[in-house]
């Protein structure tokens, strides 16, 4: 993406995100990787941050961490989102040179920024220092695009995204696997298709 | 043996193949079995998928969960390297940017080409699929008919091993005993999908695919492909021997280190480099066919991607294998005093009537398919299960509002989670999150199903390429620019798919995902993007209207021939790969011939 293009994405995500004072949107810095090529190793192991600069500052981080596990908390069958990575996988893809994650990009930052300030003006502090009925309060006002208010309108559309890319971050994870249920992967002498007992119960032949 | 580079090369080969994908694996392994000296020059890197597959690799392994980027279109595990829709320095033009009127051009520059990442799909056309003009009235007839093609979709499907099953069903051929390997167990979703399209009307049969379901008979297939060499039948036996079955885990497209499915790295390439009769040169971007005074080709030109220099190989006869648009381009790029407008193109027809699959998708939830116990459905990576066009009847009635027909891939089952699991629910979830969210996933998780039209477009004057007039790509040569348009038969066609899948989705008890399109320009996916294009040397039976003879066999130039996709008269609903490969058993069977009788 040239300069032109990152300003202008810039541009669009202050327009989308009309935010005041210190929570106004400021020029995120541009992304500098160039991505992995069109023949990358497909058998070495990557973490984020190796292949471009990440972008979260620490008290980014933190909010997206709590956003993260309120989006995915740990529960009896498996450990929340931020456990597991999702911070990092998260900070990695809005930080990727490709097009989605730079059309991604000014939505995740613009939302944080939309999540503290509507904190401030509920509560007077930021999102990651409220209580968690208070943050679930904020949550519940965006989790639905089809109901959020109009002037909510975006901070839902970060909503919606930031589940997809949480619940992207957790579920390609072993434990998200496991979570599942899902037991492929694993070589198999013959497959034998679905058991005759589930077909029965289901009226399949 | 095998790799060379150009210096490194002989100066005596018989035949000189330019692609390594379905048509040059399957040319040069036809022509090297029989003991032809044969050079491959493929523009992209050596592969190796027995040390470069990923196969159990997961996608929090991989960068961004594996999801697919300009640079990794089908995800970051498919197996293209170097390919996709857009390959830097390597630029292409298009007259529309609009969904209905673009065309967009995909490209793999790795040894085996596309085949390495291919949906393995591996259905025969029909006798109808030749003799379309003649039904309809529409398009043109091939040169040949199905009983020509018979014999070579026998031998392919025995050479590289396709699962499915005989049915007896109009214009879907069946393969005689032994040809085919037994399909896999259907899954789930697959059986539910079957027993409601059946109230429908619709028969969903076994799919055809080009995956190893048991051994390759090595005791008996080797005779029967290559009757009159025990050499090439001890190197075939070997070779099959060789070949795993498949483990029922890993997605096809990443490859198979295993060899369990068809690509020409694992199947058409080893046993031809083991005959000793094979050389291959990568690296080798091929721009021209050059021309001897004899109005012969005497061999071609390319540029060493590794230096950018130009070299030039020699053979008795050149086959053009590299992709349809790939050889339009070479042949339109090789001009002379004899060919202005570019090589074989005498009758103007090179580039012309560019053909893609129609193409539309639709998915759906379907509740009783939720909350199922744990079940490992990885199975053949889908295509267990297809429904073949089931209308011909009301067509020939003039009931429907296009003329061709489709197929239907479907998909379902407990795939393994990635990016996009649990995303995208709020249709079913009214938005929910926090530990509602954990159960939504898990009561939703394997209920999903999907459904691919696939359908037959009918060739027409303002689908072509030709040479830009003024863009190159980084190499200097002349790039291609597309001129793309559907006709109402397409458009119709393809909102006939999107009715068929919300009819089959409410007898499933499920909800559709999405608008149903009735418009068919919003319904049909932009040209090039479900990658089979085809055309552009048509072949035919008269020298002016068509690039090729029955042959493969260019009518200008006769020790020219075009064994991809470029020579197909029509583009049926059925996937392209098993008819190219066929065709060039075919091509290469009649070379052989002709080089005994000296005639080449």
């Amino acid at each position: 993406m040239d300069r032109r293009t990152s300003i202008k994405w810039v541009l669009a995500a202050s327009a989308a995100w009309p935010l005041s004072g210190k929570y106004a949107a400021r020029a995120d810095p541009a992304v500098t990787g160039r991505g992995y090529g069109s023949d990358p190793n497909l058998l070495a192991v990557y973490h984020p941050g190796e292949l471009w600069p990440l972008t979260f500052t620490a008290p980014q981080r933190r909010l997206a961490g709590i956003l993260a596990d309120i989006i995915i908390p740990a529960d009896e069958h498996s450990p929340s989102a931020s456990s597991v990575g999702v911070v990092e996988f998260i900070d990695e893809w809005v930080s990727a040179p490709y097009p989605a994650s730079q059309r991604d990009r000014p939505i995740v930052l613009g939302g944080f920024r939309w999540l503290n300030e509507e904190a401030a003006r509920r509560f007077g502090k930021d999102f990651p220092d409220l209580a968690a009925v208070e943050q679930n309060g904020i949550c519940d006002d965006i989790c639905d695009e089809t109901r959020a208010v109009a002037v909510r309108r975006d901070a839902a559309r970060f909503f919606a995204l930031y589940r997809d890319l949480t619940a992207g971050g957790f579920y390609s994870t072993p434990v998200g696997r496991k979570d599942l249920g899902y037991i492929g992967n694993v070589p198999l002498a013959r497959f034998d298709g679905p058991p005759p007992e589930l077909l029965k119960k289901l009226n399949l032949p | 043996m095998p790799f060379v580079k150009a210096k490194s090369q002989k100066h005596d080969y018989d035949v000189i193949v330019v692609g390594s994908g379905a048509a040059g694996g399957q040319s040069a392994y036809t022509l090297c079995m029989d003991g032809a000296k044969v050079l491959m020059l493929e523009a992209g890197r050596r592969y190796n998928p027995a040390t470069e597959t990923p196969m159990f690799q997961t996608p929090d392994q991989a960068p961004l969960a594996g999801v697919g980027t300009p640079q990794k279109p089908f995800g970051f595990y498919d197996a293209t390297v170097d390919g996709g829709w857009e390959v830097p320095g390597e630029p292409y033009v298009r007259t529309s940017d609009e969904p209905a009127g673009r065309f967009d051009w995909w490209r793999a520059r790795m040894l085996g080409g596309r085949t390495n990442h291919w949906g393995r799909i591996s259905l025969r056309n029909g006798p109808y699929d030749f003799k379309p003009y003649s039904r309809d009235g529409l398009g043109f007839d091939w040169p040949i008919a199905y009983e020509d093609v018979a014999p070579y979709y026998d031998k392919v499907e025995l050479l590289i091993g396709v699962y499915g099953s005989n049915e007896g069903l109009e214009n879907t051929p069946d393969s005689p005993p032994g040809c085919l390997l037994p399909p896999p167990r259907p899954l789930v979703s697959d059986l539910l999908m079957a027993q409601r399209a059946k109230r429908l009307g619709i028969a969903a049969i076994p799919g055809h695919k080009a995956v190893l379901t048991r051994p390759l008979d090595f005791r008996n297939s080797p005779a029967r492909l290559h009757p009159g060499s025990v050499t090439a039948q001890k190197i075939l036996a070997e070779d099959m021997r060789a070949r795993a079955v498949c483990l029922w885990a890993t997605p096809c497209g990443r490859g198979c280190s295993i060899r369990a499915n068809y690509q020409s790295t694992t199947v058409h390439l080893p046993p031809a480099l083991a005959s000793g009769n094979l050389d291959i040169t990568t690296d080798a971007m091929v721009y021209e066919v050059t021309l001897g005074r004899d109005g012969r080709a005497d061999g071609v030109s390319s540029i060493d991607r590794t230096t950018g220099k130009p070299q030039h190989a020699r053979a008795r006869a050149v086959i053009l294998a590299a992709s349809a648009c790939e050889s339009v381009r070479i042949l339109l790029n090789s001009k002379s005093a004899q060919f202005p407008n570019g090589l074989a193109n005498s009758s103007g027809r090179v580039g012309r009537y560019l053909m893609d699959t129609v193409g539309s998708s639709a998915s759906g939830q379907i509740p009783l398919l939720e909350s199922l116990p744990p079940l490992n459905e990885d199975a053949a990576d889908g295509d267990q299960l297809y429904v073949p066009w089931w209308l011909y009847r009301e067509q020939r009635a003039g009931k429907l509002p296009f003329a061709r027909g489709y197929h239907i891939e479907f998909g379902g089952g407990k795939r393994m989670p990635g990016h996009g699991t649990g995303a995208g629910m709020e249709w079913l979830t009214g938005g929910s999150y926090g530990l509602k969210l954990k159960q939504d996933v898990r009561r939703y998780y394997g209920s999903f199903v999907h459904f691919d039209g696939r359908g037959e477009m009918i060739p027409n004057e303002h689908s072509y390429c030709e040479i830009d007039p003024s863009v190159k790509d980084k190499w200097g040569i002349p790039v291609l620019r597309f001129h793309w348009q559907w006709s109402e038969h397409e458009l119709q066609q393809a909102a006939h798919m999107q009715r068929t899948f919300a009819e089959i989705v409410d007898a499933m008890g499920g909800r559709i995902h999405g608008p149903v399109q009735s418009d068919g320009a919003k319904a049909i996916a932009p040209g090039g993007s479900i990658i089979h294009e085809v055309g552009g040397a048509i072949m035919g039976s008269d020298p002016k209207t068509s690039v090729t003879n029955r042959w493969c066999q260019t009518w200008d130039v006769p020790n020219l021939f075009v064994t991809d996709g470029a020579v197909f008269a029509s583009n049926a609903d059925k996937n392209p790969t098993l008819t190219i490969m066929a065709l060039a058993w075919r091509a290469a069977d009649h070379i052989l011939e002709r080089m005994r009788r000296k005639e080449l």
